[in-house]
């Protein structure tokens, strides 16, 4: 086995994905470990162009206009070893009425000082959805350093949902920027979840500007703090067409020496315009637990479980 | 046989007795009702039973399977046996129906899991994967804490108000796995002020200013209800632990 197919399998094995990835002839994927491509498969109305650079790669991601995926597009983008930048350059051009669901997985699981850098500049093209999901998979030293950084437009009639996931290995220090504006009938969803421990540092800042007249977006946030973790976050909707809709939803649960703060903003300018806000930052609930223990749980067994459900 | 008794209990919470040397005792095999006004220490008795935090600074002793089981935590309690249904039952959000009901056996088969979903009347293909969120009303998270408990097959159950936030239809089921639970031997305390639940029991306690003050075949409480407690002059307080601070829900 040559070394590159050696470390896409290594990849693949770290994200812990089920599906057959590396071999189904459906399934497009891009594997970069560092900054180089150590696997693809591209399909047709799908192309990707890459560029290495010192410490990371660039990658542009184009659809062809009225394409579909079937499957999801598997990216993966990690690290083995213990030390190192990764820098990612993404745009990503979702071309007009065609639709792509991405799976993407970061994995760094011996991390002890690696920094990973994402900076993405993604537009969705008119008709068009992108659906984003990204699941970084760490290792236990809390060695990771994570700013992913997006800019996106979500044109007429178009869809964008994000989901960010980080619930294997410590956090470390994750620093999320994430900002969309939305045009006329636009959806936007973004939606991060992540368990901090130890001394990990969450910091999530999303915003998301419904434009266009009738968009709608909702940034959801869930996150938990144990040990001595920290957790930030800021998220702000700004609402300036008629019948556009927005919701933030942020939970939080502090557990032991944690710390956490949530900041909502709704910003209206347009007396049709509607948006809410909803946070909630605390302890677990005494009657969920008292409800899990009544049924044999043990403290500590009924916390993670109510945990785990609100992460899920 | 008793399963569970308490033994001369006084709990005081805010400087005020909630129980006042309560003693009550709970026969294997049967089912009990113990029912008296609001604020009478129906709910509270029941948490004391269970271990609830806020109801462990009780003088007095807790007998089950002839253990002193004071100094237990609720886990270890419901361990031994012992579990709740509570009044109004908690949400989880993003814990799955299937998780909820085999809480305390990961193992627990699927066709198990279905099985108790359809003996509390909730279609098995409509909320296996469902969460016990929000979006459930409190009727049907009522119902499926039934299927937990009937899934962890404990041997003294405490049911606090069993039909409340049940529809008419559904309580008739309810009042049927009541009578299955008891065929199987298992000890089962109605808390209630429904003459309809209370009617579902062998025997009964009435329940005044913490204190058993009768006690009986429940033909012989029933008047309690007709009467509606006069001519009593004593006037029932809510428990103060009930207003706890809550956290994320």
């Amino acid at each position: 086995m040559s070394s590159k197919s050696k470390l896409a399998n290594d990849l693949y094995h770290a994200t812990g994905t089920e599906e057959d990835v590396l071999n189904d002839p459906e399934i497009a994927h891009l594997f970069i470990h560092h900054n180089k491509v150590v696997t693809s498969r591209l399909l047709p109305g799908l192309n990707v162009v890459t560029k290495e650079l010192k410490d990371g790669i660039r990658v542009n991601i184009t659809t062809d206009e009225g394409v579909q995926f079937k499957k999801k597009v598997h990216l993966c983008f990690g690290m083995f070893p213990e030390k190192g930048v990764q820098k990612i350059i993404l745009k990503v051009d979702i071309k007009k009425n065609s639709s792509i669901s991405v799976l993407a997985h970061c994995t760094f699981p011996n991390a002890v000082d690696i920094k990973h850098i994402m900076e993405a500049e993604i537009n969705i093209g008119e008709g068009a959805r992108y659906s984003y999901f990204e699941r970084h998979v760490h290792g236990d030293k809390g060695g990771v350093k994570v700013f992913p950084k997006a800019k996106v437009i979500v044109e007429k009639k178009a869809v964008f949902k994000t989901e960010f996931e980080l619930l294997k290995g410590r956090v470390g220090l994750i620093d999320i920027d994430y900002e969309t504006i939305c045009k006329e009938e636009s959806v936007m969803e973004m939606n991060a979840r992540i368990d901090g421990t130890g001394n990990d540092i969450i910091k999530i800042r999303e915003t998301g500007h419904l434009e266009g007249r009738s968009s709608r977006g909702v940034l959801t946030s869930r996150v938990a703090v144990r040990g001595s973790a920290k957790a930030e976050i800021y998220n702000k909707i700004t609402a300036s067409a008629p019948y556009a809709r927005g919701h933030v939803d942020c939970k939080e649960i502090v557990q032991d020496k944690g710390v956490a703060s949530a900041v909502p903003i709704v910003e209206v300018n347009d007396p049709k315009a509607h948006v809410t806000h909803e946070a909630a930052i605390g302890s677990v609930d005494s009657k969920q637990l008292d409800t899990l223990m009544s049924r044999g749980l043990s403290e500590d067994e009924a916390v993670d479980l109510i945990i785990k459900g609100l992460l899920s | 046989m008793a399963l569970l008794e308490l033994k001369n209990i006084t709990l005081k919470l805010d400087n005020r007795n909630i129980l006042n040397n309560l003693s009550i005792s709970f026969e294997k095999g049967r089912v009990h009702a113990v029912v008296g006004p609001n604020g009478a220490g129906k709910s509270t008795l029941a948490y004391t039973i269970m271990g609830l935090n806020a109801y462990r600074g009780f003088s007095g002793d807790i007998i089950f399977k002839n253990e002193n089981i004071n100094s237990l935590s609720i886990d270890e309690r419901a361990r031994k046996g012992i579990t709740l249904g509570w009044q109004e039952p908690a949400r989880f959000e993003g814990l799955r129906v299937r998780d909820f009901i085999a809480v305390a056996d990961r193992k627990m088969k699927t066709e198990k899991i279905k099985e108790m979903l359809q003996k509390v009347g909730l279609d098995p293909n409509s909320y296996f994967t469902r969460s016990v969120d929000k979006t459930l009303s409190g009727g049907e998270r009522k119902k499926l804490e039934l299927a937990g408990i009937l899934a962890l097959e404990p041997d003294f159950i405490i049911l606090d108000e069993p039909d409340s936030g049940i529809d008419i239809e559904s309580l008739d089921r309810i009042f049927e796995i009541i009578k299955f639970l008891r065929s199987k031997g298992k000890t089962i305390v109605l808390v209630t002020h429904s003459m309809a639940v209370l009617q579902q029991a062998d025997h009964a306690f009435l329940m005044c200013n913490g204190a058993i003050i009768d006690e009986g075949e429940t033909k012989a409480i029933i008047p309690y209800f007709e009467n509606k407690c006069i001519p009593c002059a004593h006037k029932n307080l809510p428990d103060p632990a009930e207003n706890r601070e809550e956290g994320l829900q």
